[in-house]
């Protein structure tokens, strides 16, 4: 008799499991919160251990925008449509003070919070955060994606 | 060269001219007035003796209460005898006109649009006076003194196609085409 080890789940959760294991950003920094973002993705900090190391030239292959830095109102437009070009399903980090609330620049240039342009799923404060604090930003929506829904059920 | 020693020279160059010295603390520094600011420019630029060949910077200053308002500092640079100058125009009222230096410099194209986006300052002759800074459809001139710090207006997150659907197709048949040349 040959034993076969074998797990059950749901493919709810195996679908999860695979999406939060490999949440590859979009290069899309703004300000100097993008420097945290690179010293992040690099040895010393080394997001590979959580498999968000790929930042993707493309929007198209992207899952995940970090928004590093302050948006001027000049640049919503585009930064909405990179989101925009990204494919479902697509998360939003609101990286440091300024992209979460307008930080310091509260002016007429600056917009006032990226969730009034994009929706945000983790908001990470700091000005700039920590390496550190962005992973942690990464490992919380990492376990936001766990509970989330696969799929889209019928309702009733 | 000192800004006196321009203003001899200038007025032999450009007679009648509204020329002035007026103190500065780090460089030699003229007023002029607008009306004759291409001729004295010409004259900085040709002159044997000046050859301010380079446009550095062009910068416009609101001096709010003060009559006239606006300061337009234009700063120079002699390459051959390594010397600079600044030379000062003063215009007034809300929508200040002055004229342009593009045809002497070609540099301040993009320095006078500058000016124009942020002060409303509207440079006479300029060939293409755009918003540089600013988005395209933006209202007012935000470094007046009087413009608000922060403005109560929705973020515009959406941008018209800057071509329409034929000239869309065009370009990628002419691609297409261009590609098949090729190989």
């Amino acid at each position: 008799m040959i034993e076969i080890p074998v797990l059950t789940t749901t493919v709810e959760k195996m679908a999860q499991w695979a999406r939060r294991s490999s949440v590859w950003p979009v290069t899309f920094g703004l300000a100097c919160c993008a420097i945290e973002m690179m010293s992040m993705g690099a040895s010393r900090y080394d997001l590979a251990r959580f498999g968000a190391e790929v930042f993707r030239a493309s929007p198209r292959q992207a899952d995940l925008m970090i928004v590093a830095g302050r948006l001027s109102r000049k640049m919503a437009p585009a930064l909405r449509r990179i989101y925009d070009q990204m494919p479902e399903p697509k998360w939003v980090i609101s990286m440091g003070a300024c992209a979460s609330c307008g930080g310091v620049f509260d002016n007429y240039a600056v917009v006032q919070g990226v969730d009034r342009v994009v929706p945000v799923d983790v908001f990470v404060p700091g000005c700039p955060p920590r390496p550190e604090a962005l992973l942690y930003g990464i490992i919380s929506l990492q376990r936001k994606i766990d509970q989330q829904r696969a799929f889209e059920y019928p309702r009733g | 060269m000192d800004s006196r020693a321009v203003v001899v020279a200038l007025e032999t160059l450009v007679p009648g001219a509204r020329v002035e010295a007026v103190p500065a603390i780090d460089q030699p520094t003229v007023l002029v007035g607008a009306g004759f600011l291409v001729a004295v420019c010409t004259a900085l630029r040709d002159a044997p003796d000046l050859r301010f060949t380079a446009l550095v910077d062009i910068v416009g200053v609101d001096m709010m209460p003060r009559v006239p308002r606006f300061d337009v500092n234009y700063s120079l640079v002699a390459t051959s005898v390594v010397a600079r100058l600044r030379v000062k125009v003063q215009v007034d009222g809300d929508t200040p006109r002055m004229p342009s230096v593009v045809g002497v410099w070609p540099a301040a194209g993009f320095l006078e649009r500058e000016v124009w986006d942020l002060l409303g300052v509207t440079f006479d002759g300029h060939p293409d006076l755009r918003r540089l800074l600013t988005p395209d459809d933006w209202t007012g001139h935000p470094l007046r003194k009087d413009y608000p710090v922060q403005i109560d207006a929705p973020v515009k997150v959406h941008e018209p196609l800057q071509m329409t659907e034929e000239q869309f197709r065009a370009n990628i048949r002419n691609d297409r085409q261009v590609r098949k040349g090729d190989s």
